[in-house]
């Protein structure tokens, strides 16, 4: 019997760009905890780690809440693009987010803190602005280590299962990822199908978190 | 040429007692020196020009430019200070080579220019042949000229200097010594420098700040500070002195001497304006302006009898503890010749005793 690869290309897909966006948003969030100084710092930190620890029912209940098709941005959603955002790929994408954010947010603060401050002193010294010495300076100094996180994000994402069951649900063909297909070979007993996609879900998460491991060693030198 | 007025206090907290800086001074063209203990606000004064520190009130003006001013509300970032920052671990871009840790600087600038400004530099400070490489793998020397280079390519009005021999060995810190020498010629930029050694002052410096506790407490080329210490804190800072608590015996203005009670002895010195029989002083004298010899039957005019506690070596030859606490400094020869002595004197000058 031939398997059908759908599931593992949108995983890869559904993890490709909710690392991508979680990069983005979590490097702009980084660089807000660790160079501004505002109320509820520390609060918008925890809230940004709460999916680390919380029930994947819990978070998928809250994304059910905010974005269903009844919720304010669920609506909004639908005016705009004319479909539904829940029960689709894009859905699993935002159940993915929920924990590959931590991930970069976490790590991107740490390496952002950890760059020697003279560093971007001399950089403002010599004329450069804020924009050009975070792309020119901080950035690249702290990159290895967010890169890694990027890379355990990604890993992550690949691998979600409670959240986007909850939120994209397991549409053979549409959202069924891969982590939903292997429940669903395991519950109607096609354990080679089964067997197959745990292998090569295995197999991808290692070279991942390979990667990642290289990169990691934050090399800042003087 | 900056002048600076800066007044800033930071109030006691639970880990730390409160610190207020207050000083006013002008630097022009040439080393200017900020000398001062750890602690004395000097690298705070640097951080305020350079814009990295908002004092609370004050003004600091670099040639025409006003960078900052209280009353007014003025205070430019650091990118538009135009002031060259010379950091204590240099903060040379550890991804960047040393070719463009300088293009970085001049980035605002043309192509073609930019080009010949940076080879220039690298030309001037010999860095053409470690250009390419990057900052872990070049030599401390070439670590420090570059980042000396960098901080002048933009043409800064002045150029700030954070401790730079810390934890420098003496052979780095003589070529530090002999480029900032070459850049006081070749360049006009007035080069303020913080340090809290006092050999680097006479290295370097034609004018001195003494900073303590936030506070300036005298200014002036080194040489004169050393000669004429303004009071006792400076003298302490300073750390050369022999300090001796002494009496004032007699005063006479017409022949221009005076004579102090130190211990059990009088000492003969010039006379002391502005001060009056009885008052209580403090004897200032350098180790090196003293010298030492056996003693022979009573002792003469300004000796003053004492026995040896201990003899150590130093570079320059050897230091004499003696059992009154006085320091005296000798040559290795002429300890050897007095090595066996029992009992010494000091021989005290007349006319160059100064007293605090």
């Amino acid at each position: 019997m031939p398997i059908d690869w759908f599931p593992l290309w949108l995983s890869l897909r559904v993890a490709f760009v909710s690392t991508a966006i979680a990069l983005a948003a979590g490097l702009w969030l980084a660089y807000l905890l660790a160079n501004r100084t505002f109320r509820g710092k520390e609060v918008l930190d925890a809230a940004v780690t709460l999916p680390l620890v919380l029930p994947p029912t819990v978070l998928g209940y809250y994304l059910l809440v905010l974005i269903g098709r009844a919720s304010p941005f669920g609506k909004l959603w639908e005016s705009v693009f004319g479909s539904p955002l829940v029960f689709t790929w894009k859905a699993a994408v935002v159940a993915a987010l929920l924990h590959s954010l931590p991930l970069t947010v976490k790590s991107a603060r740490a390496a952002l803190e950890s760059v020697d401050r003279s560093y971007e002193r001399a950089a403002r010294t010599l004329g450069a602005s804020e924009w050009r010495l975070f792309w020119r300076v901080t950035f690249p100094i702290a990159r290895r280590p967010i890169y890694a996180a990027a890379a355990l994000a990604f890993a992550r994402s690949l691998g979600d299962f409670g959240v986007t069951l909850m939120v994209a649900g397991n549409i053979p063909g549409r959202t069924q990822t891969v982590a939903v297909a292997i429940y669903d070979a395991v519950e109607s007993g096609n354990n080679s199908l089964a067997l197959t996609l745990v292998i090569v879900v295995s197999v991808v998460a290692l070279i991942i978190l390979t990667i990642a491991n290289r990169l990691e060693p934050a090399v800042v030198r003087r | 040429m900056i002048q600076a007025r800066l007044r800033k206090s930071f109030p006691a907290r639970e880990d730390s007692s409160g610190f207020s800086l207050d000083l006013e001074f002008t630097a022009a063209a040439g080393v200017t020196v900020l000398f001062g203990p750890s602690g004395s606000g000097k690298t705070l004064v640097l951080d305020s020009i350079a814009g990295f520190v908002r004092p609370d009130e004050g003004r600091i003006l670099v040639d025409d430019d006003l960078l900052y001013d209280g009353a007014t509300g003025v205070h430019l970032p650091p990118q538009a200070r135009h002031c060259g920052y010379v950091f204590q671990k240099y903060a040379l871009f550890p991804h960047m080579t040393l070719r463009e840790n300088l293009a970085f600087a001049v980035e605002h600038l043309a192509r073609l220019e930019r080009h010949r400004r940076v080879n220039e530099s690298l030309e001037k400070f010999r860095l053409t042949e470690s250009a390419g490489l990057r900052p872990h793998e070049v030599s401390g020397g070439q670590r420090q000229r570059c980042s000396i280079a960098r901080a002048l390519i933009g043409s800064p009005k002045i150029l700030l200097l954070d401790e730079p021999s810390q934890g420098l060995d003496a052979p780095l810190r003589s070529e530090l010594y002999d480029v900032l020498r070459q850049v006081r010629a070749d360049f006009k930029t007035p080069i303020l420098l913080v340090t809290h050694d006092l050999d680097e002052c006479f290295e370097l410096g034609e004018e001195m700040l003494v900073l303590y506790e936030g506070r300036l407490v005298q200014s002036g080329p080194p040489r004169k500070i050393l000669d004429q210490p303004a009071n006792l804190e400076v003298a302490r800072l300073l750390g050369a002195f022999n300090l001796l608590p002494g009496e004032i015996r007699s005063l006479d203005p017409g022949r221009n001497t005076s004579k102090l009670r130190v211990g059990e002895f009088d000492l003969d010195g010039p006379y002391f304006p502005g001060k009056l029989l009885g008052d209580r002083v403090t004897l200032c004298v350098r180790p090196e302006q003293l010298s030492t010899t056996a003693r022979n039957g009573r002792p003469g005019p300004n000796q003053l009898p004492t026995e040896l506690k201990r003899a150590l070596e130093t570079p320059h030859g050897m230091r004499l503890e003696f059992d009154n606490g006085v320091l005296v400094d000798l040559a290795r020869a002429d300890y050897d010749r007095l090595r066996d002595t029992k009992e010494w004197v000091i021989q005290f000058p007349s006319t160059t005793l100064r007293i605090l």
